[in-house]
């Protein structure tokens, strides 16, 4: 504006003009280039704000990954599944208790980390974007929880049955699962694919051999949970200090077994069904202590295996119901959905996955929802 | 010739001010909004000042109402003609409020998603509706379209003010601007002829750069 004020103080002049009757006066002195000109500048400063605008909303960079792109890759990979999550699509609901033992309130004022119990409305599911596969022992199983604390607040957690994640980024998460989903013409994933991502992406097989060397639990029951994601517990003095969590099942462990059970496309989540209503199913929420140099920004890495662990409290599951009747299924188990005290890391999946899981849930339930793979007589038998 | 020595008719200082806080406000805000919901990395930091932003923009835009009842207005300068000033008028409406509605129905949103309305830290605001995923999917719709429709009033309102300001110099800025304007405040002039040179009359005014 500094060019208005300076060109010949008709800004001091205000309404000068104002005895002048016709427009064309207001274009004097000057004349008609000079307004041109000026009217040129109208036009720049306009178009600019415009251009900065479609820029900021990704309509000029179409090949960048944004959050709708990413989960029209899923809808891409997996086909249409209306009212259903994008990914670990196929699940059911349960529900419970989070007692806290205040282990976690030395590092973290977090109201979850305080003595006390908190319900805990929950989801275990299989990875992947159809809601009716069968169930394997090695799809990765998730936990999903939302605590709901006393003071409104609540925290919510996506949690997996591997100990760390196969990729660093969202873009290599999109080109994974480009690269490992089937060919349409032969119904497998296509081999130079699959070899050019591994070639590029070294934290994948680094990744993999680590996921691979730890045995398979025989249900969901026995499994443990980890947060994958680094996070940061702030506590009352504002000391900040990264961790990572699991859920480690006091179920006993048992591998399972290396032949499936025929028959029972839902035999993992049945077996949970039972579990639960014979009786309460429980986890204990270790906390796992980051020393500096450990990364929080690479999912892809354990951190060593002395690192300190600290037992916050106890999970106890003691109700399990389909998705179709439960609450679960109109919540968005954003990670990033916490309470003051727990903060996000600077985990580039942390961000994305807030996002992604954003517009799956926007999408999903905006359509008409078909029934779940484990449906209320699926629960109840 | 006495409207050259007119003072410049300007909205009253708080009018002035609210409206350039809100600006303020407001801008940076349609390009958080339409950035986060395009962005990976960005979308939780950007969301984290959205919802808080929002929220002091809906509080801001009430004040600004009761104040714009309280307040008279300076009137339109002539050289708006009677279309513009109806335009200028609703466009004035409008803009009041897709700024009331947007912040609403981002809060409502969120309350029939039944996502927790943090403002920072520990505060949170109450859900206003029940939950309700088909109404979420309907304002969450409502959201987009009142974002771009409010950018593109604010597009219309910079494009009118830039072309009244720039290209047809009359001045119709300086009634907003913070500082105060009057160019009769000047000592007063000596007795002048009945039609002044208007190139000196301009050389004379202080502060004209």
């Amino acid at each position: 504006m500094a060019c208005v004020w300076s060109s010949d103080g008709r800004i001091e002049a205000g309404f000068a003009m104002a005895d002048a009757s016709s427009p064309d006066e207001h274009l004097r002195p000057g004349g008609g280039a000079a307004s041109l000109g000026r009217l040129a500048l109208v036009g720049a400063i306009v178009a600019g704000v415009g251009v900065a605008f479609a820029y900021t909303g990704g309509w000029l960079t179409p090949r960048a990954l944004t959050p709708e792109r990413f989960i029209d890759t899923f809808e891409q990979v997996n086909g249409p599944h209306p009212g259903f999550r994008r990914n670990h699509a196929k699940g059911v609901c349960a529900s419970g208790v989070f007692e806290s033992n205040g282990g976690g309130a030395r590092l973290s004022r977090a109201v979850v980390f305080r003595p006390g119990r908190v319900p805990v409305v929950g989801r275990f599911a299989l990875a992947g974007g159809n809601p009716d596969q069968a169930d394997a022992v090695q799809t990765v199983r998730s936990l999903a929880l939302r605590y709901s604390l006393p003071n409104g607040e609540e925290w919510r957690s996506g949690m997996n049955s591997i100990p760390v994640f196969v990729v660093r980024t969202p873009e290599a998460f999109r080109d994974q699962i480009v690269a490992t989903s089937p060919d349409p013409a032969t119904g497998k994933p296509d081999p130079t694919r699959m070899q050019a991502f591994v070639a590029g992406h070294p934290e994948f097989a680094r990744a993999l051999a680590a996921i691979k060397a730890e045995p398979i639990a025989s249900g969901f029951e026995n499994s443990t949970y980890n947060s994958l994601n680094a996070f940061e517990l702030i506590d009352s003095a504002g000391r900040s200090t990264p961790v990572r969590w699991a859920m480690v099942p006091l179920q006993p462990f048992v591998a399972a077994a290396t032949e499936q059970p025929a028959g029972d496309p839902n035999f993992l989540f049945d077996a949970l069904i039972a579990q639960v209503r014979a009786h309460p199913l429980q986890w204990r929420l270790v906390l796992t202590i980051g020393r500096p140099g450990d990364p929080t920004d690479d999912a892809t890495i354990a951190w060593p295996a002395d690192r300190e662990k600290v037992e916050a409290g106890t999970l106890t599951i003691d109700r399990i119901e389909s998705e179709d009747t439960s609450p679960c299924r109109t919540i968005n188990y954003d990670p990033l959905v916490l309470p003051d005290g727990i903060a996000p890391s600077d985990d580039p999946l942390l961000s994305a996955r807030s996002a992604a899981y954003s517009v799956s849930f926007t999408r999903r339930v905006g359509e008409t929802a078909t029934p779940s793979a484990v449906s209320p007589s699926e629960v109840s038998k | 010739m006495s409207a050259r020595l007119a003072p410049v008719r300007q909205f009253a200082w708080s009018s002035r001010v609210l409206h350039w806080l809100m600006a303020a406000m407001v801008i940076p805000m349609l390009f958080i909004g339409v950035g986060m919901v395009a962005s990976l990395a960005d979308y939780h930091v950007l969301v984290s000042i959205h919802r808080p932003l929002g929220i002091a923009i809906l509080v801001l835009v009430v004040i600004r109402f009761v104040n714009r009842q309280l307040t008279t207005l300076p009137p339109f300068p002539p050289t708006m003609s009677p279309v513009e000033r109806v335009v200028a008028s609703w466009s004035e409406r409008l803009l009041y409020a897709l700024m009331f509605a947007q912040p609403l129905v981002g809060w409502a949103m969120l309350s029939a998603a039944r996502y927790p309305v943090v403002l920072y830290g520990p505060i949170h605001l109450p859900p206003i509706l029940p939950v309700d995923p088909a109404l979420y999917s309907v304002l969450r719709e409502t959201h987009t379209v009142l974002a771009y429709l409010l950018f593109f009033t604010f597009m219309a309102h910079l494009s009118a003010v830039l072309f009244h300001t720039l290209v047809m110099r009359d001045g119709l800025l300086n009634r907003m601007v913070p500082w105060n304007v009057r160019p009769a405040a000047r000592p007063a002039p000596p007795p002048r002829p009945l039609a002044p040179d208007p190139v000196r009359s301009r050389e004379q005014r202080p502060g004209a750069a």
